[in-house]
């Protein structure tokens, strides 16, 4: 049973067709990769799931209902987080707060309720204190929990933004290009952290990555898309000896040219 | 200092604060009372645009406007049916107004509500823009209200304006709105909602990918700021018993941005500190309009002068305060505590 499928997906933005047709099935629990030069749509796709974008034409489905042109809060709520390739947190609120706001949408609380104080506004507010330190455990930032976001260095704003995408509660998490800036050592430790909270979590994984060697490491099925066009689809081995693939990422071979 | 001691203080410090009131509605002269009395009004003016501005980051210039409910509401159900009588000579006030004569607190209820209302109605339409947009738009409804009023000769009584409006509000009643509105807002600034506020402020592609309804929010905060407006609408006129629609024009929703930005965005000790400044400094100019001689030159009396000092002050003010004069940092009793220690273990060391 997948929890993830579209149908068809495609957007335009004017003349040019960012994505065409594209289509994927990812079955629960699975960690799928999407990989292609820059340009090629994988963010775009992103933004389309997440309701970012309305499409131009095609379905989205997620966990059995579809999604399509549903408000991005929306679709939050129904279990998708996501990740930003240049990081989006909020940058002058505390790591802790950020991680706090992953829990707003799950608030049973009325504003009214938290404008009083009320007691069980304050138990609601406890129990998401707890739980954003125990997240902030796990991605190891508990001990900058009171500092300010954008502060912090480089990597620890990915793990951050992470945080607070686990804090939704999601059951897709979809990451945008998360070993970006990281050296070969912090890409190992990467690897082992997505194995992690899939576990940890019951998570599916949706990962647009520009690192090879991440992609191939982690993603036992992986999507190429060259110019918004899914050109191949299959393991990494075959991935890697596929013809199409080699083109997109290295160009034409010199060998037919003529002298 | 134990986890009681803050609430303990606040507490001190808050029957002080009351009994320093009575103390000064008693004894203190018209003049100072009314100034003090402005300052409050300013207080709520400066923190409900905290919140739409300095808290979720969205421009608003219709401040005036919702003063402009809240003041004429308020009026309308507290004048003396007598009053009313002698106000609409040239067309009579509708039914069931001209029957009406509430006491203060269900007025300020009243002004306080309709103004709420008028937030969400305006609110709808103004805040699906962004930045400049809206801040043009809201400044549109707000005259757009002011010329209604002007207009709506039955009910407002057109550009005569209202007089004989029951002078109601007192140290006590604008002190004591003041401070309920800080508490609610400093509170639910502080609550989840708050967080969520601050998060579209900062990034609303984030916020909203985090779960966060971008319209439900900004909608709720807009409202909850309309209303208290409206609330210090209706102290104002019971407190200057004069109202025509001319007093509500867009400067008015000037002077509240410049409040809040004195103060410094995001911090309502801020504005609290600026409202104080600018009534207080908009009196001591004062004798600045009158003709006065400076070594041996006569200056002629200018109305007006008082406002060119001013800008120059403000001038200073943001050169040397870019943030405002808080930031968007808060009182704390950790903070003044702090400040102490630091102060008096200074003078130890000298000594």
């Amino acid at each position: 049973m997948s929890i993830l499928s579209t149908d068809g997906l495609t957007k335009h933005f004017g003349g040019l067709a960012a994505v065409s047709d594209f289509h994927v099935e990812i079955a629960k629990g699975e960690l799928v990769g999407l990989i292609g030069p820059n340009g090629s749509g994988k963010t775009t796709i992103f933004n389309l799931i997440t309701g970012l974008y309305r499409p131009t034409s095609g379905q989205i489905r997620f966990d059995g209902n579809s999604i399509t042109g549903v408000r991005p809060d929306r679709i939050t709520a129904l279990g998708i987080a996501r990740t930003f390739q240049n990081i989006r947190l909020f940058s002058e609120l505390t790591v802790l707060d950020n991680v706090r706001v992953g829990h707003h949408l799950r608030l049973g609380s009325s504003p009214i309720s938290a404008a009083l104080g009320l007691p069980g506004y304050g138990h609601e507010e406890r129990e998401i204190t707890e739980h954003s330190m125990k997240l902030l455990n796990i991605v190891g930032l508990d001990d900058v929990a009171q500092e300010q976001a954008g502060g912090l260095p480089y990597g620890q704003q990915r793990k951050l933004e992470i945080a607070r995408a686990l804090a939704t509660r999601p059951k897709l998490l979809l990451l945008d290009e998360p070993a970006a800036g990281m050296n070969p050592e912090e890409v190992r430790g990467l690897m082992d952290f997505i194995h992690h909270i899939m576990e940890l979590f019951a998570l599916t994984v949706f990962l647009v990555e520009h690192h090879m060697r991440l992609i191939m490491g982690l993603c036992p099925r992986i999507l190429v898309l060259d110019h918004g066009v899914t050109i191949a689809h299959g393991t990494p081995d075959e991935i890697q000896n596929d013809p199409k693939v080699i083109e997109a990422y290295l160009g034409v071979e010199e060998e037919d040219a003529p002298n | 200092m134990s986890k009681h001691a803050p609430r303990m203080l606040t507490a001190v410090s808050l029957v002080t604060f009351f009994l320093l009131l009575v103390w000064a509605e008693g004894n203190l002269d018209p003049y100072l009372r009314r100034i003090l009395n402005l300052i409050a009004i300013n207080v709520i003016w400066a923190v409900t645009f905290n919140l739409i501005y300095g808290y979720t980051g969205q421009f608003s210039l219709g401040h005036a406007g919702f003063i402009a409910i809240g003041a004429y509401t308020a009026a309308l159900l507290t004048l003396p049916l007598a009053q009313k009588e002698q106000n609409f000579f040239l067309t009579p006030l509708i039914s069931p107004l001209n029957t009406i004569e509430l006491p203060f607190l269900p007025s300020l209820i009243g002004a306080a509500l309709l103004a709420g209302v008028a937030g969400i109605l305006i609110g709808i339409p103004s805040l699906q823009l962004r930045g400049d947009y809206m801040a043009l738009v809201t400044l549109g409804f707000s005259e757009v209200i002011r010329v209604i009023f002007m207009n709506l000769q039955s009910l407002t009584n057109g550009s005569l304006g209202l007089k004989g409006i029951p002078g109601h509000t007192n140290l006590l009643w604008s002190w004591g709105c003041a401070i309920l509105t800080i508490f609610i807002i400093r509170k639910l600034a502080s609550s989840s909602y708050g967080r969520a506020f601050k998060a579209i402020r900062e990034d609303e592609i984030a916020a909203e990918t985090t779960g966060i309804s971008l319209f439900n929010h900004k909608l709720m905060a807009f409202a909850i700021a309309a209303l208290f407006t409206g609330l210090g609408g209706g102290l104002m006129a019971n407190l200057i018993s004069t109202v025509d629609p001319n007093l509500f024009s867009f400067v008015l929703s000037y002077q509240v941005v410049t409040v809040t930005v004195l103060g410094g965005v995001g911090s309502l000790t801020g504005s609290v500190l600026a409202s104080a400044i600018y009534v207080s400094l908009f009196e001591l100019l004062r004798p600045i309009d009158q003709p006065m001689t400076l070594g041996g030159i006569t200056i002629p009396g200018r109305p007006g002068m008082r406002m060119v000092m001013f800008s120059i002050v403000f001038l200073v003010v943001i050169l040397f305060y870019r943030r405002g004069l808080m930031g968007t940092s808060e009182f704390s009793w950790r903070w003044l505590l702090s400040k102490l220690e630091r102060l008096f273990g200074r003078e130890r060391q000298e000594a």
